[in-house]
């Protein structure tokens, strides 16, 4: 009997596991139904959905108009969309002439491989490509303001969510070098440099961004000298940078203050110098320690781009408002315009979150 | 030197008043010399002309008064009379170079000169004309803080609110009114304070507040979106002056001078019935000497203001007179669908009144 039993009788696969272990159903029983208090959870959240998804359907798709010149034409209980056709445009490009609305294309085209060459390491031609990255910045400008043969045009017309991706690009991409140095001086052993950055961050960090943004639109004008004006974009853009670098010095100083002393004192003793330690040894765990925070504050600056209203700009939050108030389509579009915004924010705030966490990963060198 | 710095003190004046909604702020102890920023030797009118465009401030948006149109245009009331100026300045209506600015970038904006006229639907108040150094050019709308209420609340007049909640927009002169109404009617309230005008329509629909308080234009504006119209109505009562009109800085007065008369062209040729359609063949002569001379072929009122002699031909080629403007963006056939009430013409049951061109 025994050896009948312990005998090798069939084939040599092993059985599959019962099936209600794996599959959907089996992620379903260990993710959705794994015990009582989780089943009520999920049954719960099952319902709160059922509430709001079909009726939020309903009144973004199946009961919207998505036909018509006016807001009066708009006669269901769903949402109105009869304005994106006309006025898409407005919301993405702003004043911007249409017959260039290929310059900003353009623009965003190229800033992807400029984008990439500096986010990926592992790219073809990435010696020409970084190349191209440094000259992005001009090529982006001639693109945007023209010169040299392209139309001029005055940063009045930017507008729409180009101003957004513009404002808060630049602002993003010179914070962080102007953070870390802002970092390395608050914690350099020079007074003179340390009082500097100290006052310095912690003027910009005790004051609202308005009041800055405020302070750079109106009252810098009258210390200019009169022949002398400065761009009211570029001000603004100057501003958000700065409050943004203030942030993102501190951000980064709590990463250096995590880099154990054993750290600095080994880059010594291999002979390197202040910037060769910093650059090699200290910044790449730092920063890499600060991602997170890095972050956190490049979408806090992306939506700060908003307050560009205050000098009149008109971004894609601002196209919305104005639309708000054109007679024809008063009072019929005020959460439609709202949610067009938001989606783009999401966007791009969602994608910068998903790559943050990619290079988490990737950078994630730990031995554990 | 000194005047710049004199200009800084007086644009953070003028800042932090604005941010305080001007008046409740206790006057800033600066002198009176302080006030004209605008003390600089070259008139506005030879700036502009040498610039060759208008610089002109304008809403960030406000139904009827300054909205964009589908090719991304400026249109409105308040943008009607920077076309007017700029065509009678410089000749052409399409030469402005509009700067939106909200309520608190209004002012600065103004006095550190970096545009030459605001229309943008300000009340005249004495603060503004004497303490922060401005000129009024004149009113373009008479305006005034109402309530809107649903009729199923069953009141007759404002004075019955007493315990109600007032939806109101926060930072603006309605918002003082509105304390001085129930003040001096001893009836209490209880405020909703709401940042932007939209937010508060979507409030009192929402039935956050019973009833909903802004300028009669505003008011009327926002009941004609409801889709219970019917079921809303507005209170007799209007518990406050808001003479809204264009204004420039204080010390130039040539330049206050052309944009005064401007705007008096328009009423003017609402009243002698000068059109969009007649002007042209009006100005080449009628029997009408005031016509004449406001158009040009009689007298030399032109050369006095530093102009040439089709400035109010080109003023009302532009969209029309007063009445044409006032039908084409806020009329009874718009959405807005306001009334002519105070607006009309003095001869015609309101107040407007332009004084005689001679």
């Amino acid at each position: 009997m025994i050896s009948s039993k312990i005998s090798y009788t069939g084939s040599n696969k092993s059985r599959p596991p019962p099936p209600n272990t794996v599959g959907v159903i089996g992620w379903m029983r260990s993710n959705l139904f794994g015990g009582s208090v989780n089943t009520c959870l999920t049954l719960i959240s099952c319902y709160i959905l059922w509430l709001i998804v079909p009726p939020l359907l309903d009144w973004t798709i199946f009961n919207a108009d998505f036909t018509g010149d006016v807001g009066g034409e708009c006669t269901t209980e769903g949402a109105c969309w009869a304005w994106l056709d006309q006025r898409i445009y407005q919301f993405l490009y702003g004043f911007y002439p249409p017959n260039s609305y290929w310059r900003v294309n353009l623009t965003i085209i190229l800033l992807f491989p400029a984008l990439a060459y500096v986010l990926f390491d592992n790219l073809p031609f990435s010696k020409q490509g970084r190349w191209f990255s440094l000259a992005y910045p001009f090529v982006a400008t001639f693109l945007l303001i023209g010169g040299f043969g392209l139309e001029g045009i005055t940063t009045d017309k930017f507008g729409g969510f180009m101003l957004n991706l513009v404002a808060g690009i630049s602002g993003i991409v010179l914070s962080l070098p102007i953070g870390i140095l802002l970092a390395l001086g608050r914690r350099s052993k020079l007074p003179t440099i340390r009082i500097l950055c100290v006052s310095f961050i912690e003027f910009i960090r005790g004051v609202p961004l308005i009041t800055l943004l405020f302070v750079a639109v109106i009252i810098l004008q009258l210390f200019l000298p009169p022949n002398v004006t400065l761009d009211q974009l570029v001000r603004v853009m100057i501003m958000i940078t700065l409050f943004a670098s203030a942030y993102m010095a501190e951000v980064i100083r709590g990463g250096l203050q995590a880099i154990p002393n054993g750290q600095y004192e080994a880059g010594k003793a291999m002979g390197l110098g202040y910037w060769q330690s910093m650059r090699l040894i200290i910044l790449p765990q730092a920063l890499k320690i600060s991602i997170p925070g890095i972050v956190n504050t490049f979408i806090g600056l992306f939506k700060d781009t908003t307050l560009v209203i205050i000098i009149g700009l008109f971004d894609i939050l601002g196209q919305a408002r104005v639309l708000q108030t054109n007679p024809d389509w008063m009072g019929k579009v005020d959460h439609e315009t709202f949610l067009i915004a938001s989606v783009f924010f999401f966007i791009v705030c969602f994608s910068i979150s998903r790559y943050s966490i990619n290079l988490e990963k990737r950078l994630d060198k730990d031995h554990d | 030197m000194k005047n710049k710095f004199l200009g800084v003190i007086v644009a953070s004046a003028t800042l932090a008043l604005a941010a305080c909604d001007g008046g409740i702020f206790p006057k800033a102890a600066k002198d009176k010399e302080s006030v004209p920023v605008s003390a600089t030797k070259t008139s506005t009118l030879d700036d502009v002309k040498k610039r060759g465009h208008l610089n002109c401030g304008i809403n960030t948006g406000l139904p009827g008064f300054a909205y964009t149109d589908d090719k991304g245009n400026w249109q409105g009331f308040d943008v009607a009379f920077c076309q007017a100026l700029a065509a009678a300045v410089l000749g052409d209506p399409s030469k402005v170079k509009y700067k939106n600015l909200t309520g608190k970038t209004r002012f600065p904006t103004l006095a550190s000169g970096e545009i030459d006229v605001l229309s943008r639907n300000t009340t005249w108040t004495l603060q503004r004309d004497v303490e922060l150094g401005f000129t009024f050019l004149g009113v373009n709308y008479y305006d005034g803080q109402g309530f809107i209420g649903r009729k199923s609340l069953g009141l007759k007049s404002a004075k019955e609110l007493d315990g109600a909640s007032v939806c109101i927009q926060t930072g603006t002169t309605t918002e003082l009114n509105l304390a001085d109404f129930f003040r001096a009617n001893n009836i209490k309230y209880e405020p909703v304070p709401i940042e932007t005008n939209s937010e508060a329509r979507a409030g009192y629909l929402a039935e956050r507040c019973d009833v909903y308080t802004t300028d009669a234009s505003g008011l009327a504006a926002t009941k004609s979106t409801f889709k219970d119209a019917e079921k809303h109505m507005v209170f007799p009562e209007i518990i406050s002056k808001e003479p809204l009109g264009p204004l420039v800085r204080q010390g130039d007065d040539q330049w206050a001078d052309i944009g005064r008369w401007v705007l008096n062209a328009l009423i003017v040729g609402e009243e002698m019935g000068i059109t969009k359609a007649n002007v042209a063949t009006m100005s080449s002569g009628t029997k009408n000497p005031e016509i004449n001379r406001l158009l040009g072929t009689e007298g030399s009122i032109a050369k006095w203001l530093g102009l040439d002699p089709k400035w109010a031909m080109r003023a009302i080629s532009v969209n029309g007179n007063y009445a044409e403007i006032f039908e084409k963006y806020i009329g009874k056939n718009t959405p807005l669908g306001l009334a002519r009430g105070q607006n009309a013409l003095y001869n015609k049951g309101g107040i407007l009144y332009a004084p005689p061109v001679r």
